[in-house]
């Protein structure tokens, strides 16, 4: 079972690493998708070029909601922040639930084209999960632990690095890894505002009608995803072992 | 010594401890019992400053509570919960360790308490020191929360339903070690419980609670003797008084000179334990021995004397 799925993993990786670093040789694979002698591969820049600024734009943009939605998930949990609860509840979901095209529609107009609105519309996007998992994870935390915290001495701070957030942090690093691996396909819409990006490749197969194009911009994201997501939960468990939480 | 002085907690219009004074005696049991919501807790948290009181004060050795930040004096009082509150990513000896680590001890002298007070609750150190709470059974959990609650020495122990949770046998071996490490330390516990043999077998002093207010605060015999009022009588049991006045004098404390015939009996044994041989035996005397010894002798009309009033 391990060796199977190691097997997989490696060779996920080395599609992609090939696939980025040569994609002429793959050229016959895609041929059969493209008429009247179109290019079967990207050949308007670097896939490898476009693939760094992908995750350099996502990751940029997931760090800042992870900072600020824990930071407020936090603040929100503790007595004098509870009432501001419901209020970044409400905001935080806002973000989410308003579509990231409508968000780069408005965010062109005041920031300009380029990463800037990308980066706005993944952060907001990127919020929730990682503050609804904070919230879960230190309320996660046993009355009777956080009773004997308190009876013990602990200050409210040394209560919450010492207890409380460790015991939360299982939760918040999985809303992080959720937070990421979706924007890794929701980033791909910000090359409709000139960002950088895999979704370059998508837009110029739409525009050209070039199915090999769009499938080889399509594979790329989503075996970047994928693995990501992947070499994230390996972290993880071996975070949580190092803090012993799991 | 802990002094509670016209101690009051109220949340909005009702007031849910009132006017409580006693005081419990440097190294003294006392346990309060009363029925549920009558203000125990409530009562016992205002010692440590968990639930900060509405009227009256609280001294530790005749230093007021409030002399003291909150955090700060929490850590000069132990603290043990029903549910031992065991921080689950720690090992047995880092729980243990937190107070002591707070109060800024030396790594040895740390090691050496922590090994100290697994022995003392039998916990062999070498097999428990890295275990993790979850890989412990209730009773042992149970076990490390006290050490814990015991680590810095404290001159004061509160604990609330330390033993709520654990089965009669664990039970009854939880409260003799407790009773012995009491003993040992000096330490003064203040205990809250709803089980009365409980409290009878630990207390020097119980504190009866009834919506808020204290109604009575005396030696167990005097609670079965003398109760305050009716509810006393029965959160005590007056059915059975005589029996239990017994079981709270042991056969050394009421052995008279000279030697006995008929059977034997341990110092330790509680009177009501000797009667009871007595009756199985069919003998009207019993030879108590202290250390392998004969210490003196116990009849039957003596110990029958000792169940009644007065
Ligand atoms: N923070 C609070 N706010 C409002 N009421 C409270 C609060 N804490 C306790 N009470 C009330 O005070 C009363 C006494 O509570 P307390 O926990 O001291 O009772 P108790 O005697 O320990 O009960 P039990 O035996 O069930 O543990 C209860 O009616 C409870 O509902
Ligand atoms: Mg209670």
């Amino acid at each position: 079972m391990r060796v199977a799925a190691w097997a997989l993993r490696l060779a996920g990786l080395g599609l992609l690493a090939a696939f980025l670093a040569v994609p002429q040789r793959f050229a016959p694979l895609f041929a059969p998708l493209t008429e009247y002698g179109a290019p079967p591969i990207y050949d308007q820049g670097s896939l490898l070029g476009l693939a760094l600024a992908h995750l350099a734009t996502v990751f940029a943009a997931t760090a800042a909601s992870a900072v600020v939605a824990v930071t407020l998930g936090i603040f929100v949990t503790r007595e004098s922040g509870a009432e501001f609860l419901p209020l970044s509840r409400t905001l935080v979901n806002v973000g989410q639930t308003f579509p990231p095209v409508a968000v780069l529609a408005i965010a062109v107009p005041l920031v300009g084209f380029g990463e800037w609105p990308t980066l706005i519309a993944l952060f907001a996007y990127g919020l929730l999960p990682v503050f609804e998992n904070t919230i879960a994870g230190l309320e996660s935390c046993p009355p009777a632990v956080r009773e004997a915290a308190d009876g013990m001495g602990l200050g409210a701070r040394q209560r919450l690095l010492a207890v409380e957030l460790p015991l939360a942090l299982p939760l918040i690093l999985e809303g992080i890894r959720l937070s990421l691996v979706v924007n890794i396909g929701t980033a791909t819409l910000g090359s409709t505002v000139a960002a950088k990006g895999l979704g370059e490749v998508i837009i110029a197969g739409l525009l050209s009608n070039n199915t090999a194009f769009i499938l080889q911009g399509g594979l790329v994201t989503g075996l970047m995803a994928v693995l990501l997501y992947d070499a994230m939960a390996a972290a993880e468990r071996r975070l949580l072992k190092a803090v012993r939480v799991a | 010594m802990i002094e509670i002085e016209s101690l009051s907690k109220r949340y909005g219009a009702t007031t849910v401890v009132d006017g409580v004074s006693l005081t419990v005696a440097r190294g003294t049991v006392a346990v309060v019992v009363g029925t549920s919501g009558s203000g125990k807790s409530t009562l016992l948290r205002m010692i440590n400053r968990l639930v900060e009181p509405s009227a009256g004060a609280v001294r530790i050795d005749g230093r007021d509570t409030r002399a003291t930040p909150a955090h700060l004096l929490r850590r000069r009082i132990g603290y043990a919960i029903q549910g031992h509150g065991l921080f689950p990513h720690r090992t047995v000896a880092e729980n243990i360790a937190t107070v002591p680590r707070l109060l800024g001890w030396d790594m040895p002298r740390i090691e050496r308490r922590v090994d100290e007070l697994l022995s003392l609750f039998q916990l062999d150190p070498g097999a428990f020191r890295g275990q993790y709470p979850h890989e412990l059974s209730g009773g042992q959990q149970q076990r490390v929360g006290v050490a814990r609650a015991l680590a810095a020495e404290p001159a004061v122990l509160l604990m609330d339903e330390p033993f709520g949770a654990l089965d009669p046998i664990i039970r009854d071996k939880a409260q003799e070690d407790l009773l012995a490490i009491q003993r040992r330390f000096g330490t003064t516990v203040v205990l809250v419980t709803h089980d009365m043999d409980e409290a009878f077998r630990l207390a020097d002093r119980v504190a009866v609670m009834r919506d808020g207010r204290l109604l009575q605060y005396d030696r167990p015999a005097a609670l079965l003797r003398a109760p305050a009022d009716p509810f006393v009588a029965r959160l005590a049991g007056t059915a059975d008084r005589s029996l239990k006045l017994l079981s709270l004098v042991s056969a050394g404390e009421a052995a008279e000179p000279g030697a006995g015939d008929g059977p034997t009996v341990p110092a330790s044994a509680s009177l009501r334990d000797v009667l009871a041989e007595l009756i199985w035996r069919g003998a009207e005397a019993a030879t108590v021995v202290a250390d392998g010894r004969p210490a003196g002798r116990l009849t039957l009309a003596a110990i029958l004397a000792r169940g009644r009033a007065g």
